[in-house]
């Protein structure tokens, strides 16, 4: 290597080393992310006390700063939008890549693309202004800015992720699979059921655990319509109240709030939370997929 | 979930006649077909209903207008603006150090421990909640190197969110490119970059386009991220250089959707249209290069 470089002109050599560097930067802007949430969140642990922090009240101008409230919201939310997401998602990617005709499946592809690409204010907005009118009328609640709301919403935009991560998965599977059931006179369906999902399991999982994250993470859409209520509250009608995300506490309030004071430092440390949460998703469907990888190239060898 | 695929062949010789299979078939693939509707059939219906009811707000005096009386009046030139020169600075900054970090890993790394933790790196970047990123670029950029809130602090934090975009679609496009291509301008004479430079990034230009438009239309829609560094409530002016505040599309859209009462719904349509169209637009030109490109290719 070293005699190598030394006989390049100046030029390969500065341009390599940009290049390199621009490939460290990566890691160089996760550290300085952690760093820096780290440094302005975690002093907060030192002015609130835990027992405060894990209380049920959320009340800043109060100094009340129970995460509970928030914790719950996120979960509420999340746990719908997830039982939206997963089915769906995972049905149309099926779909596109088992069942759909060639010329259905060029238009459905850039269909779920598109709707990966909405912006979620604008569908926030939709949500204020059609959906949670028509949820409120529809049951008949007091009000149609609720968890249920950010629910559906947040479903519709975790789908696209769901569906391109389980399609490359199922994608992924070999033809002769497919074609080794189908000799042995399985029908199309239960060769899907039964051989093609299986094989493809941690990329589906993957997908599903992707989507997860970004519905915890989804932040205007579901601040919109989700009512601003940080109130802690369990059990299934949690669903028909309005709530507040973790998400939506920290872009709601983040504004306000003077520079370096306790609720700037608790508003990090959810910064934090969130940060260590979408960590353990993202390493864990990366190890998920790098597994799958390994076992398929076994089996193949 | 330990079961292995090949076992459950025993199950399906009890299934009783092809007949009772074929219904069961239909069945299921008709429940499918109804998942995809359900995921399709709404975006169409939103797209057709935010063009229906957006389009009467729309004029020239709309797109090119200043806001009047608390923004119940006149136009959004100033978010159409700060909007655009948001997603020109992420460009700057993103564009360069995406494509470079992608010709890192695709052309130089090899495949060692720092290369897998580069790895873990970007796909963590692309998981990060735009909120957290929105407190990252508030901490670093608004308050300690103190740009304020600025076209400069908002740039940056987009274009961090952006990079794990514009790179993994950029590695795709350099790696798709046939090895043999490199090796036959290295037999040449070429040197390493020169083969990149001259061989590499044309024949992959296409794919790179397609991911540098994907990733700028996420900046172009993002709200939270520019909540606290970039964004203005209220500015009838135009920005003057990078470092003043802005009026931006989906910050502005927030604002009149939520935080204005007595706000007329005609021109909050509206401003959603314009938001809507401005990043679909983005997306269709992606999907237009990438499939123009794959139908020309000829390796």
């Amino acid at each position: 290597m070293r005699n190598k470089a030394t006989s390049l002109s100046w030029i390969e050599f500065l341009i390599t080393r940009l290049v390199k560097a621009s490939g460290y930067s990566a890691i160089v802007f996760v550290g300085l992310i952690f760093f820096f949430l780290m440094g302005e969140g975690l002093p907060a642990l030192a002015e609130t006390s835990l027992s405060s922090l894990l209380s049920t009240r959320w009340y800043p101008i109060e100094g009340y700063y129970g995460l509970l409230p928030l914790i719950g919201g996120s979960l509420v939310v999340t746990l719908g939008a997830t039982l939206v997401a997963v089915p769906v998602g995972i049905g149309t990617a099926v779909f596109i890549s088992e069942i759909a005709p060639r010329w259905l499946r060029e238009i459905l592809k850039p269909l779920v693309e598109v709707l990966g690409g909405f912006p979620s204010v604008v569908l926030g907005f939709l949500g204020v202004l059609v959906l949670s009118p028509f949820l409120r009328e529809f049951l008949g609640l007091p009000t149609g800015l609720t968890a249920l709301a950010g629910s559906l919403l947040l479903g519709g935009i975790a789908i696209p992720t769901v569906v391109s991560v389980a399609e490359d998965a199922l994608d992924a599977v070999p033809r002769s699979y497919r074609d080794a059931a189908l000799a042995l006179g399985a029908t199309q369906w239960q060769t899907i059921w039964r051989v093609t999902l299986p094989a493809a399991r941690s990329g589906v999982l993957t997908a599903v655990m992707l989507g997860v994250g970004r519905a915890i993470g989804e932040t205007m859409a579901v601040m919109m319509v989700t009512g601003n209520a940080p109130v802690l509250r369990l059990g299934l009608e949690a669903l028909f109240m309005p709530t507040r995300t973790m998400t939506a506490t920290i872009a709601a309030e983040m504004g306000e709030v003077a520079n370096g004071s306790e609720h700037y430092h608790v508003l990090f440390l959810i910064g934090i939370a969130l940060f260590l949460i979408s960590l353990a998703i993202n390493v864990t469907a990366s190890a998920l997929v790098f597994r799958q990888h390994k076992r398929s190239e076994r089996i193949l060898s | 979930m330990t079961a292995e695929p090949m076992t459950p062949a025993p199950r399906m010789a009890r299934a009783t006649s092809s007949a009772s299979r074929l219904r069961v078939q239909k069945i299921g693939f008709g429940l499918l077909g109804l998942l995809a509707a359900l995921t399709v059939l709404p975006i169409i219906a939103v797209v057709v209903y935010m063009i229906v009811q957006g389009a009467p707000a729309i004029s020239w005096e709309f797109l090119t207008g200043f806001p009047r009386e608390g923004m119940r009046a006149g136009g959004i030139w100033p978010a159409i603006v700060g909007t655009f020169f948001l997603t020109l600075g992420t460009a700057i900054f993103a564009v360069p150090l995406g494509i470079g970090a992608a010709i890192y890993l695709s052309e130089y790394a090899s495949e060692n421990r720092w290369t897998r933790l580069i790895r873990i790196a970007i796909i963590n970047l692309a998981g990060i909640p735009s909120v957290v990123y929105g407190l990252f670029g508030m901490g670093l950029f608004v308050l300690f190197l103190n740009f304020g809130t600025s076209i400069l602090a908002g740039s940056l934090t987009l274009s961090i969110m952006t990079l794990p975009v514009i790179i993994s679609t950029t590695e795709e496009a350099l790696r798709a490119v046939p090895q043999s291509f490199r090796v036959v301008s290295i037999s040449l004479g070429g040197t390493r970059w020169q083969t990149i430079w001259r061989i590499v990034l044309p024949q992959s230009l296409p794919g790179i386009l397609t991911g540098v438009i994907l990733g700028l239309e996420r900046a172009a829609g993002e709200t939270a991220p520019i909540l606290f560094t970039v964004a203005a409530f209220f500015l009838p002016r135009l920005p003057h250089s990078p470092l003043d505040a802005t009026m931006a599309l989906p910050y502005h859209l927030f604002v009149i959707s939520t935080q204005v009462p007595g706000m007329p719904v005609q021109i909050q349509y509206g401003t959603a249209l314009v938001l809507l169209a401005f990043v679909l637009s983005m997306n269709i030109i992606a999907t237009v290069i990438r499939s123009r490109a794959r139908k020309r290719r000829q390796w």
